[in-house]
C-alpha cells in the first residue's frame, strides 16, 4: 500500500515537471530602468498567454547586454543603445542584436522635498559632479554640504547622465554610488543635501525633479526631445523575433492599447498615441 | 547426531568454509584491483577540494597577471586614483579602496572585539549551563541572517538615524558599514573565544581562587591570558570576515573611492575593494583592462585573507597544544 503510493507519488511528479518541461519560456535580462516595464508586460502575458513561463531579471544594462551576447536570454532590456564592442562581440558570436524601442524616458535630477533650489543649467550640474560646487549655497540654497549620488557603471541610466552631463570628464572622487534606481530614490529621500538621478518613472512623492536648463521634465518634454536628457528605451532581440511567436508578441506589446497603459502606469512616455 | 551434522553442514557453507583456501587466480586480481581502485577514488575525492582552492588561485592570478604586466604595480597600489571606464585614459589606483577596507575592518574590530571577549567570558564562566546553551544559539542565528538584510537595514534605517542623530552629512558612510561589519563579525569571534576560554580547565581557576584572588583578578589576570592564543585566533577570523563581506558594504558604505580628507573622519563615504568588484564586474566587457584590473584586486583580497588565515591556524595550533599540555 505504501509503495503504490510512493510510486503514485514518484509518477505525478513526472507527469507535472513534463508539463513544465515542456512548456514555452522566456527569459529577460537587463536594465532596472527598463524592467518594470518588461515586469508589467508579464503579468499581462501571464492572464492572456497562461502556458508561457516568463522570467525577467534586473541587474544593469551592460549585463543584459553581455547575456543577450551569450545567449543566456531571449530579449535583453537596455536604457541605452549597444555600445560598440558589445555589438561587435555579438556579430563574432552569430548573435544579430535588433533594436526595439519600446518608450521613451527622461533622467530626472531629483534632490530632497525641503530643498528650496528647483532649478539648474546643466553646467552647475556637472560642477557639482566634478567637486567644483560643494555646498548648496553657492547654487542659491541655504549653507549645507552637498551629497552627491551617482548610479555605478553598470547602469545605463549612468551611461546617459554621464553623455549628456558630464559630457566626458571624470566625476570626482567622493560621489556615492548606489546599485539601482530605487537605492538612489531611497538615498535622495533620507538625505537632505542629498542630489540624485533617477528615470523620469521613479520620481515620486519623496523627492523633488529639478528645471533643467528651463525645461521642465514632463511627458511632452521628453518625448518631443525638448528635456535635455531624454532617451529611448529599448528591447534587444537576437535577430527579428519570428512573426507570432511569443517574443515577438513581447516586442511589439508597446504598440497595442493596452501595451501603453502599462508604459504609462510605470512613469515612462509612450511612444503611441492612443 | 544426523541433524546437527546437518547444521554444522550449513553454517560451514554459509562462512565459506567448504570452498579451497587458496585464491583462483580471477578472485587474487578481483582483490587486489578493487582494494587499490577504493583508494584512489578515496584519494580523489579528498583532492578535490584541495584542488577547488588551487584552481582558484590558479584563475585569479591568470586573469590578473597581464595586467599586472602592463601597468606598473607600484602605481596601482599607490594612486588613489580609480576611473576605469573613463574613455581616454582610464586609471587604476587601489589605494583608495584599500584604505577603505583597512578602515572598516579596523574599526569593526574596535566595536567588536571588546563587547565579544566580555560576552565570551559571561558565557564561560558567569551563566549557567542551561542558560548558555539558549544564549549561545541566539547569538548564531547573528550569523545566520543574510547580508542583504543587514544592507537594508543599513540604508533604510541607520543611515537616517546616523544624519538625524549626529548631524553627518551622509548617513552611508564607513561608521555605518564599520557597525554592521562588527554585529556580523560578532558570532564568529563570540563562539571561537568561548570555546579557547572553556577550555583552559577548572584547574586554572582553582588555583588563582586558592591563592586568594577575586573573580575579577582570575578573569582578567589569570584566565584570558592563559587562553591568549584562542581569543587572538577568533579576533582574526572576525577580521577575516568583515574584510571579506561585500553586501552589507557595497549598500552601507556609499562607495566614494576617496580617501577620507582628515584622515580620521569616518562620517565620510569609503569604498572598499570587495563593493568594487561586485559593482563593477557586471558591466565590463570580458578581456577589457577593467575587467583584469578587478581581478588584480581579487587576488590582493585572496592573499590579504591567506596570510590572514595562516595567522589563525599558527594561533589555533599553539592554542591546541598549549589545551593538550594542562
Amino acid at each position: 500500500m505504501k509503495r503504490t503510493l510512493c510510486y503514485g507519488l514518484v509518477l505525478m511528479a513526472f507527469v507535472f515537471s513534463t508539463q513544465v518541461i515542456g512548456a514555452e519560456k522566456l527569459h529577460i535580462e537587463g536594465s532596472t530602468t527598463v524592467g518594470p516595464i518588461a515586469d508589467g508586460f508579464a503579468e499581462v502575458f501571464k492572464d492572456v498567454y497562461p502556458e508561457v513561463i516568463i522570467t525577467v531579471n534586473k541587474s544593469g544594462s551592460g549585463t543584459g547586454a553581455a547575456a543577450l551576447v551569450d545567449n543566456r536570454c531571449d530579449i535583453a532590456t537596455m536604457s541605452r543603445f549597444m555600445k560598440d564592442k558589445e555589438f561587435k562581440d555579438a556579430i563574432t558570436k552569430g548573435v544579430f542584436p535588433v533594436a526595439h524601442a519600446v518608450a521613451m524616458d527622461g533622467v530626472c535630477i531629483v534632490v530632497h522635498p525641503s530643498n528650496p533650489v528647483s532649478a539648474l543649467t546643466t553646467e552647475q550640474v556637472r560642477n557639482i559632479y566634478l567637486g567644483k560646487i560643494k555646498n548648496w549655497n553657492q547654487v542659491g540654497g541655504s549653507s549645507s554640504p552637498i551629497v552627491a549620488i551617482s548610479r555605478d557603471t553598470a547602469s545605463g541610466t549612468y551611461d546617459t547622465f554621464e553623455g549628456f552631463i558630464m559630457k566626458g570628464q571624470k566625476m570626482d572622487s567622493s560621489i556615492e554610488y548606489v546599485s539601482t534606481n530605487p537605492q538612489a530614490f531611497a538615498r535622495v529621500k533620507n538625505t537632505r543635501g542629498a542630489i540624485g538621478y533617477v528615470g523620469f518613472g521613479f520620481v515620486q512623492t519623496g523627492v523633488k525633479a529639478l528645471t533643467l536648463d528651463g525645461i521642465k521634465p514632463s511627458k511632452q518634454t521628453i518625448l518631443s526631445g525638448k528635456y535635455p536628457v531624454s532617451r529611448p528605451l529599448f528591447m534587444f532581440t537576437n535577430g527579428y523575433p519570428e512573426l507570432g511567436s511569443t517574443a515577438h508578441k513581447f516586442v511589439t506589446f508597446h504598440l497595442t492599447e493596452i501595451g501603453q497603459e502599462v508604459v504609462e502606469d510605470k512613469g515612462f512616455v509612450p511612444v503611441t498615441n492612443y | 547426531m544426523m541433524s546437527s551434522n546437518k547444521n554444522e553442514q550449513t553454517v560451514a557453507a554459509a562462512a565459506g568454509f567448504d570452498q579451497p583456501l587458496l585464491l583462483t587466480y580471477t578472485q587474487d586480481i578481483k582483490g587486489f584491483l578493487l582494494k587499490h581502485l577504493g583508494r584512489i577514488v578515496l584519494f580523489v575525492l579528498t583532492c578535490t577540494s584541495v584542488l577547488a582552492v588551487f584552481l582558484i588561485f590558479l584563475f585569479v592570478i591568470l586573469e590578473a597577471f597581464p595586467f599586472l604586466n602592463r601597468f606598473s604595480i607600484v602605481e596601482f597600489l599607490t594612486s588613489t586614483a580609480w576611473y576605469p571606464s573613463a574613455h581616454e585614459r582610464p586609471e587604476f589606483g587601489v589605494l583608495a579602496l584599500i584604505v577603505g577596507s583597512i578602515y572598516v575592518t579596523i574599526t569593526a574590530l574596535v566595536f567588536s572585539v571588546p563587547i565579544g571577549i566580555l560576552a565570551a567570558v559571561f558565557l564561560s564562566d558567569m551563566i549557567s549551563f542551561q542558560v548558555r546553551g539558549i544564549v549561545k544559539s541566539i547569538i548564531e542565528i547573528l550569523a545566520a541572517i543574510p547580508s542583504v538584510a543587514y544592507g537594508f537595514f543599513a540604508v533604510l534605517v541607520l543611515a537616517p538615524w546616523l544624519q538625524k542623530h549626529f548631524g553627518f552629512p551622509t548617513g552611508t558612510n564607513a561608521l555605518n558599514a564599520s557597525l554592521l561589519l562588527s554585529i556580523m563579525a560578532l558570532p564568529t569571534i563570540i563562539s571561537v573565544a568561548e570555546d579557547s576560554i572553556s577550555a583552559t580547565g577548572r584547574e586554572l581557576r582553582e588555583a588563582s581562587y586558592a591563592l586568594g584572588a577575586t573573580r575579577v583578578e582570575t578573569m582578567f589576570k589569570v584566565v584570558i591570558p592563559a587562553a591568549h592564543s584562542g581569543i587572538i585566533a577568533a579576533i582574526v577570523l572576525g577580521m577575516m570576515r568583515a574584510i571579506g563581506e561585500t553586501m552589507v558594504v557595497w549598500m552601507a558604505s556609499g562607495n566614494a573611492s576617496q580617501v577620507p580628507h582628515p584622515w580620521w573622519d569616518l562620517s565620510q563615504s569609503v569604498r572598499t575593494m570587495t563593493a568594487t568588484i561586485a559593482g563593477d564586474m557586471g558591466e565590463t566587457e570580458k578581456g577589457s583592462d577593467h575587467y583584469r584590473a578587478l581581478f588584480a584586486i581579487g587576488l590582493l583580497l585572496l592573499v590579504m585573507t591567506f596570510m590572514l588565515n595562516l595567522v589563525s591556524e599558527y594561533f589555533l595550533t599553539r592554542a591546541k597544544k598549549s589545551m593538550g599540555k594542562s
